[in-house]
């Protein structure tokens, strides 16, 4: 059994996500000990609430080298959802300038409206639009809804990293993927059948 | 396109759920986690669920249910009543809630609402203003279940929630709660106009219709209906199917 440890930085409801790999088939252990990553076959980095203080709560427990680590090092796959997403990027502007895990090249921006009919957060479903055939997304069809609710987005400095985009306040990233490191800006464990089987790809992958 | 959500919303008193009437009178209509079960195999876009006697009983929030109720949602859920304390909200959250709805909270203590959702993060913290037309018509705002008049404008009452880090509003009014009669679309389409966040429009359906209108008319990002989904045949997929037939983008 796939053993999929989820990263715990205290704040975020990590049970939803808990369940959701476990759901999907796989031994889900929410953790914030580095030594759990280095024996995970995959790994989450879920997450709500702001940017500085996910760092910082990452940094406090020694997760950032172990994270990078895993990933870049030993090739581990990482999935980002929602803020954990972001964390992947260069950096972010959310509270104040702050430095991410720079696992994908790219900067964290508000999401700013185009009319008055776009509300921030943007909350609820949308479509994701596929840019490129994906094992991630194998059996999931191309612009299906899945579930955001966020302020701000995941700008990547390459469209190469770019694997979907929503339409809300112009056009966004939903997805990025870049070797074995993927961010979901929606979230696949509250997005019903198509999420789980998002989940369920990252498993078995 | 973002989709206009359909939102039921589960009233929950006493380990069973009711069917409100002006926030008074409340029926019994069944168990919790069977619901949940339901809507959760029905694809629904999100839920709300309300403990609606906990603040004037005095209760915290029931941890234990909410965890059991989490254990069938792969859709969002999001829980009110009782909440106190930002350490309420942590609770929450924790066994599986994925936003949190404060009232009474808000008003007494507005500070739970900043320090929530800058701990938390905006997108959890959702802030229900209950609405009662006081002699002259106006609407004010509510707490405690209905019980106690603050005398707050909601439009007023809706901006310093805005400032205060609410990410969403749900407008529920007292006088058309249960009665199936239409929301109250004025008051609705006046917190629209005066905040840039989500608002959720609830209390009142009685037809699909209702709903459309206060999605055009008032601009409501989401609409929550109660007594219609549990009190009649329809269901929030027929609901979804009756908007988008009449242009509304629902997630079908």
């Amino acid at each position: 059994m796939q053993r999929v440890a989820i990263v715990d930085h205290g704040l975020c409801n990590v049970d939803s996500i808990r369940r959701a790999i476990n759901e999907c088939g796989a031994k889900a252990e929410v953790t914030n000990l580095p030594e759990d990553l280095s024996r995970a076959d995959k790994i989450v980095l879920p997450g709500v609430g702001a940017f500085p203080d996910a760092m910082a709560a990452l940094e406090q427990h020694g997760l950032i080298d172990a994270i990078c680590e895993q990933a870049l090092g030993e090739g581990v796959p990482l999935l980002g959802v929602c803020l954990g997403m972001q964390l992947l990027a260069t950096d972010s502007v959310e509270v104040r300038p702050t430095k991410g895990l720079g696992l994908i090249p790219g900067h964290v921006e508000r999401l700013v409206p185009s009319n008055l009919l776009e509300r921030i957060p943007h909350v609820g479903w949308n479509e994701v639009h596929q840019r490129y055939e994906h094992r991630l997304l194998a059996g999931v069809a191309d612009r299906v809804d899945f579930y955001f609710v966020h302020s701000f987005h995941f700008r990547c400095d390459s469209d190469v990293d770019e694997l979907a985009t929503t339409e809300h306040c112009g056009q966004f990233t939903s997805m990025v993927a870049r070797g074995n490191v993927f961010g979901a800006q929606f979230h696949p464990e509250k997005s019903q059948a198509h999420g789980l089987r998002v989940l369920r790809n990252f498993v078995e992958l | 396109m973002l989709k206009t959500r359909i939102i039921p919303t589960l009233l929950y008193r006493d380990f069973t759920l009711v069917k409100g009437l002006q926030f008074d009178s409340q029926r019994v209509v069944g168990s919790p986690v069977q619901a949940v079960q339901v809507y959760n195999l029905r694809n629904v876009d999100e839920l709300v669920f309300f403990d609606v006697r906990a603040t004037l009983d005095d209760r915290r929030p029931d941890f234990k249910l909410i965890d059991e109720i989490a254990d069938h949602c792969f859709m969002p859920l999001c829980v009110g009543g009782g909440i106190r304390s930002v350490d309420d909200i942590r609770g929450l959250l924790a066994v599986g809630a994925d936003k949190v709805v404060l009232n009474t909270v808000a008003v007494e203590e507005p500070d739970v609402v900043r320090l929530g959702s800058e701990r938390f993060g905006v997108q959890c913290i959702v802030v229900a203003i209950d609405t009662k037309r006081d002699g002259h018509g106006e609407p004010t705002v509510w707490t405690a279940s209905g019980t106690h008049d603050t005398g707050l404008d909601p439009v007023v009452w809706a901006k310093e929630l805005e400032v205060l880090g609410a990410g969403e509003i749900i407008i529920q009014s007292v006088d058309h709660d249960g009665v199936m009669a239409g929301y109250d679309t004025e008051t609705i389409r006046r917190v629209v106009e005066a905040v840039t966040i989500p608002v959720i429009a609830s209390g009142g359906a009685g037809e699909f219709s209702d709903m459309y209108d206060v999605i055009t008319a008032a601009g409501a990002s989401a609409v929550a209906a109660a007594s219609l989904f549990h009190f009649t045949e329809k269901t929030p997929m027929e609901a979804k199917q009756y908007l988008a037939s009449r242009g509304i983008l629902t997630r079908i």
